[in-house]
């Protein structure tokens, strides 16, 4: 009851739009590589958001949906370099390729849940990676596509991160609503006890299916945008490492928070960035931040500050 | 199919039973994927290379790697995963960690380089199997792959032991209520599955090699075998690594392009049609 | 500094990094020649991408990390063998330690993401280890330049040359099924049916195969008079000891591609290495002086036998030191530097002869045929029993005419059909 009075205040939308001034300026004061570190942290905070949209909202955790977010990468860098289409064209076909997508792993997967459903994401998403891999005709195979695809309108790296900026937004808001509508409180509903949504007479696996293809069509958005950030995809892109990577900058932010997506995209690459200049041993910290979490702090950083401040609310 | 591909589909199955065989202890008892299995396959071998290497003898790599891993498993259950005991997704997520940690750590201290693990004089060269020449040391880990089969059906049928963690993967609770020590039987069976991983690294690494990705390699394999099976059955685990052993060894041969899809394909049908796999108990 | 002053000054730097300009303090003394390393330290390739540091450390301790009167600052960094990482690095060491070039990684996919990039920055981005084709042929990047590096199908052409002079007339080949695998084959494979010989049967197979026993077991059954085998890494590990393990060493000489020989992999390996052929421009078992030399001090410092990785990165940035001398030091100016690079003939690397660039940014190389030997002391390295002089990247063709043909893939080998 709490959660849903919280977000519909007055408080939630003035500190989005704070954030929102704050990043509008940060172009100003930071270098080009640190703009360009922000604009990264934006497209993968949309991509963990869409997975909260899952895990936190529906309670089904998926380690495939770095596989969703690189097809689309790979559709828009397809469509410009070997097809000769628009970039814009090429969006829309990667975000209709994602959701796609996700329609196909949400029809197998539907009907499963907890580790079973994070085991069937993970085989779907090793076999897009599979394909992504040996379909070396239409993907490049190891070597991957490449080119020069962001439309002039967006070259300058300040304008792009604008855009980004804009669109992070933008998506924030649309999953905002979505969750919040009669639907996303249904799927919180099966989130909390998939039985008793069932005897209420809801169609549990509909409400399943639509819920992880739109989580599969913002994983796109995501994902047809990081195609002009980096001119560039491979097998890496769509492989297991950006599914664990980006399930855990949702979970490190909180799940259930969406805010805190952006926050966990954040911490993690900004650890990255900061461990990686002193040490190769990124791998190792990723793998103790991964447990310490886990252990200590599975609600994430946001998870924890509401839960602190419910503390503290409750002892006034 | 020949004879020679019909025997390297065996024995590779034969090594993918003994890896997931532990998974399936594991997975089937104390309900945790534990994804760190795969690197404890990697550690284990490397720590039985360097005990064979510089003690000279294989069987005392096998006992080194078998101890070394059950002291890593107990670490992990009694270190780690008891602090999110009941939270399914939190072990997975948890036993991903220590996977990267773990691997980092084996790049560390042996460094990327391939190493084999050295084998015994009377395991080289080969025999003539009906006209085909074939390697002793893969006719030996098929060999041991059927003794330990037989030496796991002996323990889960015939030992109380065995009773228990068959009594465990149906209903822990009941098995708590009725006053045994379910925790320790926990344990046991986590030491188990993890030096038949270590077993397993060492054995493999004589004939696949040990390198950086050998972990994710088996570990993905170990998954598909024992979704395939089913959580908890031996049975299954066995059919499993025939299947996708078999599978393997036929899809290089005929289609080497769904090399991936060969092994994902069937385990994403089960788990979308029937999670519980061949063999497995209802979820 | 009021606030305004202050958004000014800092929004002109910003548009000055941004250009790709130093500014002008940059210029004044003291102001370090920043040379930024990309290796895989993390990920399966890991060994080779320590070798690379070392070998590059190697060079750069020889001349005290100066040049010209002007220090060296070497920046490294791990791309985990993985082209997103190889690019995120690539742009923190342009844009954020601001390098005046770029060089390393070893993965053709990682090199090729970086190239992609340089494309639009204009850093010039020296390759040692990278070889594909592409990148000195059909897409040639100008500021993209393999200094004592390799290109893929260069090397195999002579080796299938000798093969058919040692009266091989069937040949099978097997390869890891990428890129580079393709372009060794397809380099052999052309020589090869172009003389008269015959490619039986190829096998491609997905890198990091575990079991090549499928494999092998055809093998067994064609009648051939060699086997060309092209692996890397853990594979190239693997391939050579199941297939002395199934009793095919003796039965079938074994050709290799030089990475199934390279130091990095048979150090590790017993007697089953012993005789394997294989063709490259660097033998560290030759007797040349230079070679010596090299290779004993690099012995003597890492404890181990340098290996392509090593060799490769030490004379690269050695090309590129040389080319940095004539300039006085001078880096800032890029074209110059690319310029200055194309026309330097390294003269004193560890191979012993000179070599020079051809016009298309990659090495003309003397090409040992190398055969694996035992030393005294029961280590095996490789050993030249034939030299084929200047080989460039086209062999004898002409650049203009072989670029007009498709590049090699998995569907096109060069071969000529009899």
């Amino acid at each position: 009851m709490s959660g849903l009075s919280r977000s519909k205040s007055p408080m939630g939308a003035l500190v989005g739009v704070a954030i929102l001034a704050v990043g509008a300026i940060l172009p100003f004061f930071l270098s080009r590589y640190q703009i360009g570190l922000a604009t990264q942290i934006m497209i993968f905070g949309m991509l963990a958001m869409s997975i909260d949209i899952l895990v936190g909202f529906t309670g089904r955790t998926s380690l495939g949906h770095g596989a969703i977010f690189g097809a689309s990468t790979y559709v828009v860098l397809y469509c410009v370099t070997q097809a000769g289409l628009s970039p814009y064209l090429g969006v829309v076909l990667g975000i209709a390729t994602a959701t796609a997508l996700a329609a196909i792993f949400a029809l197998l997967a539907v009907r499963t849940n907890g580790v079973y459903f994070l085991l069937l994401t993970l085989a779907l998403g090793m076999i897009v990676w599979g394909i992504c891999l040996r379909w070396t005709q239409v993907t490049g195979g190891e070597n991957g596509l490449r080119g020069d695809i962001r439309p002039k309108a967006l070259a300058d790296y300040k304008d792009f991160y604008w855009f980004i900026l804009a669109l992070a937004a933008l998506v924030t808001f649309g999953i905002r609503r979505f969750v919040q509508s009669p639907f996303g409180l249904t799927l919180r509903g099966i989130r909390d006890s998939d039985s008793r949504m069932r005897s209420l007479g809801y169609n549990v696996p509909l409400h399943l299916f639509i819920g992880f293809t739109m989580s599969g069509f913002f994983a796109g958005v995501a994902g047809a945008f990081y195609a002009f950030f980096n001119n560039f995809v491979s097998p890496s892109t769509v492989a297991l490492t950006q599914s664990v990577e980006s399930l855990l900058m949702a979970i490190i932010g909180g799940v259930g928070t969406l805010y805190g997506s952006f926050i966990g995209a954040s911490a993690l690459i900004a650890l990255q960035n900061l461990v990686s200049s002193h040490t190769e041993r990124w791998q190792s910290v990723l793998g103790i931040t991964f447990t310490l979490i886990m252990i200590f702090a599975p609600e994430g950083i946001v998870g924890k500050f509401r839960a602190l401040r419910a503390k503290y609310a409750s002892k006034h | 199919m020949s004879l020679f591909q019909l025997l390297n589909g065996l024995t590779f199955a034969a090594l993918l039973f003994v890896v997931a065989s532990g998974f399936t202890l594991i997975f089937g008892l104390l309900r945790i994927v534990n994804l760190a299995h795969g690197a404890l396959y990697l550690f284990g071998g490397y720590v039985g290379f360097t005990i064979a290497t510089k003690l000279g003898s294989f069987t005392l790599g096998i006992m080194g790697a078998m101890a070394a891993v059950a002291v890593m498993g107990f670490a992990l259950n009694e270190g780690l995963l008891r602090f999110v005991r009941g939270f399914e997704l939190r072990q997975v997520l948890l036993s991903l960690g220590v996977a990267f940690v773990l691997n980092d750590m084996s790049l560390v201290i042996w460094g990327g380089d391939s190493f084999t693990v050295p084998i015994p004089e009377e395991l080289m060269g080969g025999f003539r199997v009906f006209g085909t020449f074939y390697p002793k040391y893969r006719l030996f880990v098929l060999l041991m792959g059927v003794l330990i089969f037989i030496g796991l059906w002996v323990l889960i049928n015939k030992t109380r032991l065995g009773a228990l963690i068959r009594a465990g993967v149906d209903d822990a609770e009941m098995v708590e209520a009725a006053g045994i020590n379910i925790q320790r039987v926990f344990l046991m069976t986590f030491l188990l599955g993890s030096a038949l991983a270590g077993m397993g690294g060492v054995m493999g690494g004589a004939f696949l090699s040990l390198y950086p990705s050998a972990d994710s390699e088996i570990l993905v394999f170990s998954l598909a075998i024992v979704i395939i099976g089913g959580r908890g059955s031996l049975i299954g685990v066995g059919v499993g690594s025939l299947m996708v052993g078999l599978l393997n060894t036929l899809g290089q041969v005929m289609f080497p392009e769904l090399a991936y899809f060969v092994i994902f394909g069937p385990m994403a049908a089960i788990l979308a049609f029937r999670p519980m796999g061949l063999f497995g108990k209802a979820v | 500094m009021d606030r305004r002053q202050f958004l000014q000054t800092t929004a002109a730097g910003l548009a000055a990094a941004g250009t790709g300009l130093q500014p002008l303090r940059a210029l004044a003394q003291g102001e370090p020649i920043r040379v930024g390393l990309m290796a895989p330290l993390t990920g399966v390739i890991a060994s080779g991408g320590k070798e690379m540091v070392e070998g590059t450390q190697f060079w750069f301790e020889k001349i005290n990390y100066q040049i010209a009167g002007r220090k060296v600052e070497l920046i490294i960094e791990d791309d985990a063998s993985n082209p997103d990482t190889a690019l995120q690095k690539a742009r923190r060491l342009v844009e954020q330690n601001n390098v005046h070039f770029l060089t390393g990684n070893l993965l053709a996919n990682t090199g090729l993401a970086v190239a992609n990039y340089v494309k639009g920055t204009g850093t010039p981005y020296f390759i040692p280890i990278i070889a594909a084709d592409e990148l000195t042929q059909r897409g040639r990047i100008p500021n993209v330049i393999r200094t004592a590096g390799y290109s893929g199908s260069a090397f195999p052409r002579p080796l299938a040359d000798w093969a058919l002079k040692q009266g091989y007339k069937r040949i099978a080949t097997i390869s890891q099924d990428y890129t580079f695998g393709h372009e060794q084959c397809g380099g052999f494979s052309q020589v090869f049916t172009e003389g008269g010989g015959t490619i039986v049967q190829q096998f491609w197979h997905p890198l990091n195969t575990a079991d090549f026993s499928p494999y092998l077991g055809q093998i067994a059954d064609l009648k051939i008079d060699a086997i060309f085998v092209m692996e890397t890494g853990a594979d190239a590990t693997r391939f050579t000891q199941q297939f002395n393990s199934f009793g095919l060493k003796g039965k079938i000489p074994l050709l290799g591609a030089m990475n199934m020989t390279d130091q990095s992999v048979i150090r590790t390996m017993g007697p089953e290495v012993e005789g394997i052929i294989s063709a490259a421009h660097f033998a560290e078992g030759s007797d040349s002086p230079a070679t010596k030399e090299f290779v004993e001090a690099y012995t003597k410092k890492y404890e181990k036998i340098p290996s392509l990785y090593g060799f490769s990165m030490y004379s690269g940035m050695m090309w590129v030191s040389r080319a940095i001398e004539k300039l006085g030091g001078k880096v800032e100016d890029k074209a110059a530097l690319i310029d200055a690079v194309l026309k330097t003939e390294l003269t004193d690397s560890p191979l012993g002869k000179p070599v020079k660039l051809d016009a298309y940014g990659n090495p003309i190389y003397d090409v040992y045929i190398r055969k694996v030997t035992k030393r005294p002391d029961g280590k095996f390295w490789n050993v030249p029993v034939e030299t084929y002089p200047a080989v460039s990247q086209f062999w004898k063709y002409d650049p203009e005419a072989f670029m007009k043909e498709p590049a090699f893939s998995r569907t096109y080998q060069g071969a000529k059909k009899s």
